[in-house]
């Protein structure tokens, strides 16, 4: 829990910071609003032309774009700073983080934290609930307690990916990039149902780098529908222990990359 | 008595890939070599050596931040690497290079959130942050945002972070590099009282031999990465004396100053370097009478050359 609280009051104090700044905050926030918004809007204005794409109708694509998005955008607020590992390693202020009596990963996160973020969240937020007010399939107390566990689920596969993501820097500090086709390629790539890419990106999604589990397995269980590429059943009950596992997964990477840091040379 | 810091044969070893990618080849690197030391609790060394020796690696193995390759290291009783953040609560860190403060906070406010770091009681945060803001003098930028601060503004609010959940030992990586005069006076004078009235052991890394002079009893020398010398002070100098220069500006061209107490070096048009090795006072004196002098400047030794001594000398 007091990694919790730590994490709170060092995102508070970032905030803080960057309010000496307010128009600039708030500008920086309605952009990436604006953007995650154009999103939507090509989302919106392809399925009402073509219709349907892969079997998936306008309701039911917005419901694999707001599980994706929110989830991505949460991962983005809470990890998202991750990713500059490379750059505090090589200032050296990875060095400063180390001595201080708090987990270094939790410093890496929150570091430079940004409410801006939470401009690509509420769009994303906002989609979710319009496509699930639309769900076809009936209400149970069941479906209804689904959707927060998987929308955390979703989360912490997200947060998991970025860190393992980052984690190429202990070995190549200008390993950003590489990590981005992951992260972010991943992320437009789970915006849309599997069945629009095929059996072998969803076979890549499911089993390499596990996003099918962030918007649409569960999508597919909010949904009722069999899986049209042909996947095992359930499969959609298993996005809770993909999170669990992946989050392990993540932290013994991050010890291993901690225990071959090299430190900068001054 | 009890080592508060203890080294054992510790060594560090990197992997180096040269070339280009086809024939690239793997090279085993030491940046430290069979480095052994105890530091007692309340003693203050200064640890020295070039660019490159292996200070920095030592330090960073000591506070837990570089796993060691070889040897063991104990502080305060714990193994660094692997107890890093226990041992955090224990030490106090200070890079003269890098700020631990948060950028764009007050000073005040990056203090504040030290506390919740290090959860060090309301009201001890209280009594120390008003001791060193007394002590350190920092009262009239505690509201300043950390990137405003002058250099030596920042390093004493660097100290107070590193000493506000009053660790027992202070480990400064070049604690003055860059500050003036009056800066450098202040930070040593702080060191020395912390060190009588706390008894808090110092561990510092530097290049200005006035540190050394007026905060070290004890000095470690380390180059090439194997320890060239452990010592006091007064040892360091027997075995590498290096004595001041005088900078003597004359108002016109002269032949070389003959003067007791002095030899003269180096002559470059009015300028001249005399090697000092009697009283400074009696020598300037005497330069002043003799000749028409414009300026004179008096010259420590800086710890390079007193390193390169010990290897001349071998």
């Amino acid at each position: 829990m007091s990694a919790v609280a730590t994490y709170v009051r060092l995102a508070w104090a970032w905030t803080r910071a960057l309010a000496q700044y307010p128009a600039s905050l708030a500008m920086l926030t309605a952009a990436q609003a604006v953007a995650t918004v154009g999103e939507l809007a090509a989302l919106v204005f392809l399925f009402g032309h073509a219709g349907r794409l892969g079997g998936f109708g306008l309701h039911e694509a917005l419901l694999v774009y707001g599980l994706a998005g929110l989830a991505f955008t949460l991962a983005d607020l809470l990890m998202g700073s991750v990713e500059r590992l490379g750059e505090h390693i090589r200032t050296g202020a990875f060095d400063v983080m180390l001595v201080r009596p708090v987990p270094a990963l939790l410093q890496v996160a929150v570091e430079e934290f940004s409410p801006r973020r939470l401009g690509k969240v509420v769009p994303c937020a906002a989609a979710l609930g319009w496509a699930l007010a639309a769900l076809p399939a009936e209400w149970t107390p069941l479906r209804a307690a689904a959707v927060p566990v998987l929308v955390a689920s979703g989360t912490v596969i997200c947060c998991s990916v970025w860190v393992i993501g980052a984690c190429l820097q202990f070995v190549a500090l200008d390993a950003r990039e590489a990590a981005n086709a992951v992260t972010y390629g991943g992320q437009a790539m789970a915006q849309y149902p599997l069945a629009v890419y095929g059996r072998d990106v969803a076979r890549a999604a499911t089993y390499v780098v596990p996003l099918a589990f962030v918007s649409w397995q569960p999508a597919l269980y909010l949904l009722e529908r069999p899986d049209p590429l042909g996947m095992p059943e359930w499969l959609r009950f298993a996005p809770p222990a993909v999170a669990a596992l992946l989050a392990l997964v993540a932290a013994a990477v991050w010890r291993a990359g901690l225990r071959r840091y090299r430190s900068t040379g001054s | 008595m009890e080592a508060v810091i203890e080294a054992e044969g510790l060594g560090k070893d990197y992997t180096v890939a040269e070339g280009p990618l086809p024939r690239r080849r793997r090279r085993r690197v030491s940046a430290v070599r069979d480095v052994s030391f105890r530091v007692a609790p309340g003693e203050v060394v200064g640890y020295l050596g070039p660019n490159g020796a292996g200070k920095s690696t030592t330090l960073k193995m000591l506070i837990g931040i570089l796993a060691p390759s070889a040897g063991r290291v104990r502080v305060a009783g714990l193994e660094p690497v692997r107890a890093r953040t226990r041992l955090a609560r224990r030490i106090g860190v200070v890079f003269g290079q890098r700020t631990t403060l948060w950028w764009d906070l007050p000073l005040r406010d990056s203090l504040a959130l030290t506390r919740h770091l290090y959860r060090v009681p309301r009201a001890d945060h209280a009594r120390r942050l008003a001791e060193l803001t007394e002590v350190l003098e920092l009262g009239p930028f505690l509201a300043t945002p950390v990137r405003q601060l002058s250099l030596g503004q920042r390093m004493r609010g660097d100290l107070a972070a590193a000493l506000l959940h009053a660790p027992e030992v202070l480990v400064l990586d070049e604690p003055t590099i860059g500050l003036d005069v009056v800066s450098k006076t202040a930070i040593r004078e702080f060191l020395l009282r912390l060190n009588a009235e706390r008894g808090t052991t110092i561990l510092l890394t530097t290049h200005d031999l006035g540190d050394v002079q007026r905060l070290c009893r004890r000095v470690m020398v380390i180059d090439g990465g194997r320890l060239a010398f452990d010592g006091g002070l007064a040892g360091l100098h027997a075995v590498a004396p290096s004595p001041r220069t005088l900078v003597v500006d004359l108002a016109a061209p002269a032949a070389p100053i003959a003067v007791a107490g002095a030899r003269t070096v180096r002559v470059e048009g009015p300028r001249q370097w005399l090697e000092l090795n009697g009283n400074p006072a009696r020598v300037i004196a005497q330069v002043a009478a003799d000749h028409e002098v414009a300026d004179i400047t008096l010259r420590e030794p800086d710890i390079e050359e007193v390193v390169h001594r010990i290897y001349a000398g071998r």
